[in-house]
């Protein structure tokens, strides 16, 4: 027990308090501009931050990984707060805790399984798309002194890194904010300021019970926005949490993140903050900077909420372009330029999987309809190239007058018209074999066509035998345990 | 602990090498252990991995390909530290290897493991019958104070067969003295001890600590029995202390005996940490040999 707690926490502090502080410097923009994304105060999503941040740092399951308001989510919950208001998002935000704890008690994590490396990529590219797109507001209807603000913004941002010595030491995000607010400020340009688009924070956060009527109309209106919010959330949660484990080498336990988002979810509706998830490029930056325990979590958490309130006459000068520069550097920093590269190497199925997920959540604003599009068109497409895995050879043997079918392979809802396409009806004989003790029957439209090809060959007026039946049948049987086993495998793979 | 797992070959003493003071001196008590026990010698070394990044950037800023290009750094990073410390286990592992021969064991194997050192001595249990570990570990000699192992309590919590620690000096044992508290536990590690022939020939000295009881006599002699039954020369002692400790390092600068065994960690982390343990004490303090039975 304390040796665990010595790894989770204390094996690693300076780096961690190191990072814990970098991820909190870069916290607090992407924070005001995604809750000025969902259409709240700043508050609302720095308050969400702070809780969030802190809470999985202690109930999370991957260590070192950066939760707290997100784009993804925020993106979700546009519709909710401009029709309903601030009390029913609250609301949603602790549903969507609930949904997100009753997950992890049903071990959903696992189901990351059947998201493909595409469907991720995906998800990720379409991710960035619609930050940066929720940035163009900012940039539309605009004079000059904008774009010259996020221009330098941009430019501080990825040149700052190459000045000797101080580069490495200082945040290129923050130091973007400081130099464009200190110029605004110095200059006296009159540009949209974080003190335009609502309040900060200027108290601790304090309990909350959302102000909504407990009844099932409320329930109605929250219910689909807190469903799509768990399932985002945790789709994210999950990718980032292999990204962290590839990245430092260790392993995460899925399940306790998923209570674990559920939880800290809940924490941030009752404190008044917005519902969040796991950040990639957050986690990315903490992970780079140094930190690899939940201490750094912990560290970004309450540094943040100490700089907001200590800071809040300042953080309400910062120009929204500054804003916007951080939100374009986080937008290209998460898109997977590598994808666009592959593009030409990976095969057409799996382009079209990640180019259809990209391009259903760019439309529906939803990355949760992607992710669903994405999986069913992979699933789609593997099982099309399965059902090639299948082979019907046939001889004749004259003495008996027998036609002897060979099957070979799997027999499922793709490869059954197939299956059935490579008997010859036509040919009149007196005895048909159908030899299936090296085919594999996963469904009952396999049977269907085996029936149907029986059926057919009596009508023709032959005497029809199928050997291996039995066999070929047994993985219908939908119990899984025995696949599990180890010689389970070799039966499948070999034929009986 | 029985022969269970004899069937799977033979058990072995591992000897647990790494870069600090005492792997001589593991060497040469593993070689003395595997010699007198007849069991082969297997040297091993666990590549225990620092999991903290030596560099770091906080220009926290994100790129092109931030993720892609952070992992490869990661990952060269990792290899490199990873080959280094690959081929210096292998020089140690060979040094080692000399080193017993040269002490007359003809049976040894090498093995190398990437993992925590607890970890992967739990998960050669089955096919070991004795740890041979150094008192003081990697991280003591660089302080210059000597201080206990940082892992071996961790080791000795984790592992259910015999550990010798070893002073950063050999000498042959020649002597040895059991603590014997009189608990259900003790008895099975004296069955445990008449069954090796590691103490045949040598004088044994069976110790308790406390009031002198009819009581603590009868449990005595019941543990001579067991003993004296495989021919060991026992001395039997009952000493009075308040500290257990203080008691039986006495006892056993009297008597000059080599080789101290003890059953170890009788309560939990919780207690232990509230109050403190006899056996970490005895660790801390130790000059010489002790095999600790779980």
């Amino acid at each position: 027990m304390l040796k665990s707690l010595q790894t989770n926490w204390f094996s690693n502090i300076r780096g961690d308090l190191l990072a814990g502080i970098v991820v909190a410097l870069a916290l607090i923009p992407e924070a005001i501009a995604f809750s000025i994304i969902a259409g709240v105060d700043p508050k609302i999503g720095l308050y969400a931050s702070f809780c969030i941040a802190v809470v999985i740092a202690f109930v999370g399951g991957r260590p070192g990984m950066i939760s707290a308001a997100t784009g993804a989510m925020a993106l979700l919950m546009v519709t909710l707060v401009k029709e309903h208001g601030l009390q029913y998002l609250l609301a949603a935000t602790l549903l969507t805790g609930v949904f997100q704890i009753i997950a992890g008690y049903l071990k959903l994590g696992g189901l990351m399984r059947f998201v493909s490396r595409s469907v991720v990529t995906g998800f990720v590219n379409a991710l960035a798309i619609l930050i940066f797109m929720a940035q163009l507001p900012e940039l539309t209807n605009v004079t000059w002194h904008v774009y010259a603000m996020t221009a330098a913004g941009l430019g501080i941002i990825y040149l700052f890194p190459y000045v000797p010595v101080v580069g490495k030491v200082l945040p290129s995000p923050l130091v973007c904010i400081i130099v464009l607010t200190g110029v605004a400020m110095a200059v006296g340009l009159d540009i949209r300021t974080v003190g335009d688009m609502g309040e900060l924070p200027d108290t601790l956060p304090i309990f909350l019970w959302p102000n909504v009527p407990l009844n099932l109309e409320t329930l109605m209106i929250i219910l689909p926005y807190s469903l799509g919010l768990a399932v985002v959330g945790l789709l994210e949660s999950m990718m980032t949490a292999t990204i962290v484990d590839d990245l430092t080498d260790t392993t995460s336990d899925r399940n306790r993140e998923c209570k674990g988002q559920g939880v800290a979810n809940i924490g941030a509706g009752l404190l008044g903050g917005m519902a969040g998830c796991a950040m990639i490029g957050q986690s990315i930056i903490n992970v780079k900077s140094g930190g690899r325990t939940r201490l750094s979590t912990l560290t970004a958490g309450v540094f943040l909420l100490i700089m907001v309130l200590v800071l809040d006459q300042w953080l309400v000068q910062i120009p929204m372009a500054a804003l916007v520069a951080v939100m374009i550097m986080v937008s290209i920093g998460t898109f997977s330029w590598g994808s666009i590269k592959n593009l030409k190497e990976h095969p057409l199925s799996t382009n079209i999987v990640m180019v259809v997920t990209v391009v259903v959540v760019v439309a529906t604003h939803n990355l949760a309809f992607g992710v669903l599009a994405g999986v069913l068109l992979a699933s789609l497409f593997f099982a099309n190239k399965v059902g090639h895995y299948m082979a019907v050879t046939s001889e004749f043997d004259q003495n008996t007058d027998t036609r002897t079918y060979k099957v070979v392979g799997q027999v499922f809802f793709s490869s059954s018209e197939k299956f059935l396409e490579a008997f010859d009806f036509k040919e009149a004989v007196d005895n048909v074999v159908i030899d299936l003790s090296r085919a594999h029957f996963w469904d009952i439209t396999a049977v269907g066509a085996l029936d149907k090809a029986v059926i057919k060959f009596r009508r023709e007026g032959a005497d029809v035998e199928v050997l291996g039946l039995n066999e070929a049948s047994a993985t219908i049987v939908d119990r899984f345990g025995v696949h599990d086993k180890p010689d389970a495998a070799d039966g499948l793979m070999g034929g009986h | 602990m029985t022969d269970n797992n004899r069937e799977n070959g033979p058990l072995q003493v591992v000897a647990c090498i790494d870069g600090s003071q005492a792997a001589l001196s593991v060497c040469d008590y593993a070689a003395w252990a595997s010699q007198r026990m007849g069991d082969p010698l297997l040297l091993l070394h666990v590549l225990d991995e620092e999991k903290y990044p030596a560099r770091t950037d906080v220009s926290g800023n994100i790129g092109l390909g931030a993720r892609e290009h952070l992992l490869n750094e990661l990952v060269e990073l990792d290899q490199q530290r990873s080959k280094l410390a690959l081929k210096q286990g292998h020089l140690m592992l060979d040094e080692a290897e000399q080193r017993v021969r040269a002490d007359g064991v003809d049976r040894v194997n090498q093995r190398q493991r990437h993992d925590e050192l607890a970890g992967s001595l739990v998960s050669l249990e089955p096919e070991a019958r004795l740890f041979v570990l150094g008192l003081h570990g990697e991280g003591s000699n660089r302080e210059g104070a000597k201080h206990v192992g940082s892992q071996l309590e961790t080791v000795i919590r984790s592992v259910h067969r015999p550990v010798l620690l070893v002073p950063d000096e050999y000498t042959e044992p020649r002597s040895a003295m059991l603590a014997f508290d009189g608990s259900e536990t003790a008895f099975r590690s004296i069955e445990l001890l008449a069954g090796t022939p590691v103490f045949q020939g040598m004088p044994f000295h069976l110790v308790m600590v406390g009031q002198d009881t009819d009581e603590k006599r009868g449990q005595m002699a019941r543990a001579r029995d067991v003993l004296a039954a495989q021919k060991l020369e026992v001395t039997q002692a009952i000493r009075q202390g308040a500290d257990v400790e203080k008691t039986l390092h006495e006892y056993q600068t009297e008597h000059d005996i080599d080789l101290l065994i003890m059953g170890a960690y009788g309560h939990s982390r919780i207690r232990r940490f509230l109050v403190g343990s006899t056996t970490t004490r005895m660790l801390e303090t130790a000059k010489k040999p002790l095999v600790i039975l779980r």
